[in-house]
């Protein structure tokens, strides 16, 4: 479980989050939704301590993170694994070497034990013999699939995933999302998925937090998005055209 | 600009602290080697090469007068080449290409998320990147400012003796007359503060890129030109501290 509370940030004179607080909980995808430039990204950044926050704390299972010394921050970090909006896979390793990579320097495993897990991780998300290739060789959902499985090739207690259907088809999307899913569910860990996909709202937010010009103005799940009573958040379900022709029949 | 100076100390701060195993470092080191040593090779024996064989005609061309010795000329050849050409001319190609490329590939890797990717492991990407490049570029450079030092001085034989400027003999006399070995001890101290300047101005000014591709070719720009100062000023300074009398 994830705990934030009073998360703050600005850059120079523009405030982009705004006193901040909520609960991820474990075992299925929490989902940041707003539209673009509402400040979902920053506050993830802010969570995994890539941007510090101008005030607030960060909570994982207790443990504080912001305000730790680094041995702690590493530690926590250490149990972190994340998929970033563009993958973020290191250009100069072809796919298993990027999916070994945190096993080659955060452990001591042997390597026919790292292979096996590099190959059970690339199977989890569907990939099977593209060991060799580079990441400039495969598809933007392939790099999307390698990187998850980079993610949870150490077993992690918490994966974060940035705008993860970005650029994607509506077919691979949906593949991407049921994966977090099931890998939430199945290794039973805190997720924290980025998005303004209302596909992926509709799909997987069992816990969904909406933010709005940096201040959170509603938390529910799927089930209760559609009558929430808030405006910012009808209009922002229901740019959506499906959504909108749903919600007229 | 004070600002910015303190940001490089801290950033030079960061590359000891949490650190990695020796066997990590080991091989990413080896690869920056190969990278930074076998492929400035070519380039740096064709330069040195080629300032060797120009020393030889310049000085040729200025010693008018005939009762100077004709060994003079590799005796001018070798104090340049080994004081200056080799060192500090070469560091600035150093710059341009091994800076210039440090500094567009972590730029690349920032904007494309891959150093924030090494952070949220729990790895401190300034030691795991930077440190390589700069321990690299301590090996590697001082064996390049040999290579252009023997170089250079092949190259003044060759244009020395192939144009009838000097004779062999004069040549080989002149380079190994009134030698100084602290003239190569110098060289060589040069070459170890210009390549840490090179290769930590270069991975500073990269790894601290923010933005887009435009963004990368500035930053490999600015580290090329921001290199080649502090090596200059470093340059005079050591000449001022060193061998002042």
């Amino acid at each position: 479980m994830i705990e934030i509370k009073n998360i703050s940030k600005s850059f120079a004179d523009k405030t982009i989050l705004k006193n901040i607080s909520g609960v991820f909980e474990k075992g299925k995808p929490n989902l940041l939704i707003g539209a673009s430039g509402t400040g979902k990204s920053v506050l993830m950044k802010c969570i995994v301590g890539l941007t510090h926050p101008d005030e607030g704390q960060v909570f994982y299972d207790g443990r504080d993170f912001i305000g730790s010394d680094r041995n702690t921050i590493i530690e926590i970090r250490r149990e972190m694994g994340m998929l970033f909006q563009g993958g973020a896979l290191f250009d100069s390793k072809n796919v298993e070497q990027n999916v070994m990579f945190p096993l080659n320097v955060l452990t001591t495993m042997p390597w026919p034990e790292k292979r096996e897990r590099v190959n059970f991780c690339l199977k989890r998300v569907g990939l099977e013999n593209v060991n060799s290739k580079m990441p400039s060789e495969i598809s933007g959902g392939m790099k999307k699939r390698v990187g998850i499985a980079r993610a949870i090739v150490n077993t992690p207690n918490y994966l974060f995933c940035d705008e993860p259907n970005s650029g994607l088809d509506p077919q691979t999307s949906i593949v991407i999302d049921e994966l977090i899913q099931d890998l939430s569910e199945d290794l039973d860990i805190t997720t924290i998925v980025v998005t303004h996909d209302m596909n992926s709202v509709m799909g997987i937010g069992e816990k969904i937090m909406f933010l709005y010009k940096g201040e959170k103005l509603w938390e529910g799940n799927k089930d209760d998005i559609t009558h929430s009573g808030v405006k910012e958040l009808d209009d922002f379900v229901f740019a959506n055209k499906v959504m909108n022709s749903l919600r007229n029949k | 600009m004070i600002q910015e100076i303190g940001k490089y100390f801290i950033f030079l701060g960061q590359l000891l602290v949490n650190r990695e195993t020796f066997k990590t470092y080991y091989k990413l080191i080896l690869d920056e080697c190969i990278s930074i040593g076998i492929g400035s090779l070519f380039l740096v024996a064709l330069v040195s090469t080629f300032m060797g064989a120009v020393t030889t005609v310049q000085t040729a061309y200025n010693m008018v007068s005939d009762f100077i010795p004709k060994y003079v000329i590799s005796q001018v050849v070798r104090e340049m080449i080994v004081l200056e050409l080799a060192p500090t001319i070469i560091a600035v190609i150093y710059a341009g290409k091994v800076g210039s490329s440090m500094a567009s590939g972590l730029g690349t890797m920032r904007i494309t998320e891959q150093i924030d990717a090494l952070e949220v492991m729990g790895i401190n990407s300034i030691s795991y990147l930077v440190l390589p490049k700069i321990v690299a570029s301590l090996l590697m450079y001082p064996l390049l400012v040999i290579v252009a030092g023997v170089c250079g001085m092949i190259g003044g034989y060759l244009a020395g003796t192939l144009t009838g400027i000097i004779t062999p003999n004069d040549y080989i006399y002149g380079l190994r007359s009134s030698y100084n070995p602290f003239t190569v001890q110098f060289a060589l101290l040069k070459s170890f503060v210009f390549a840490f300047l090179v290769s930590s101005i270069s991975s500073y000014k990269g790894y601290n890129t923010q933005g887009g591709a435009l963004e990368v070719g500035i930053s490999s720009t600015q580290a090329v030109t921001t290199s080649v100062i502090a090596v200059l000023i470093a340059d005079y300074l050591l000449a001022q501290l060193l061998l002042a009398k």
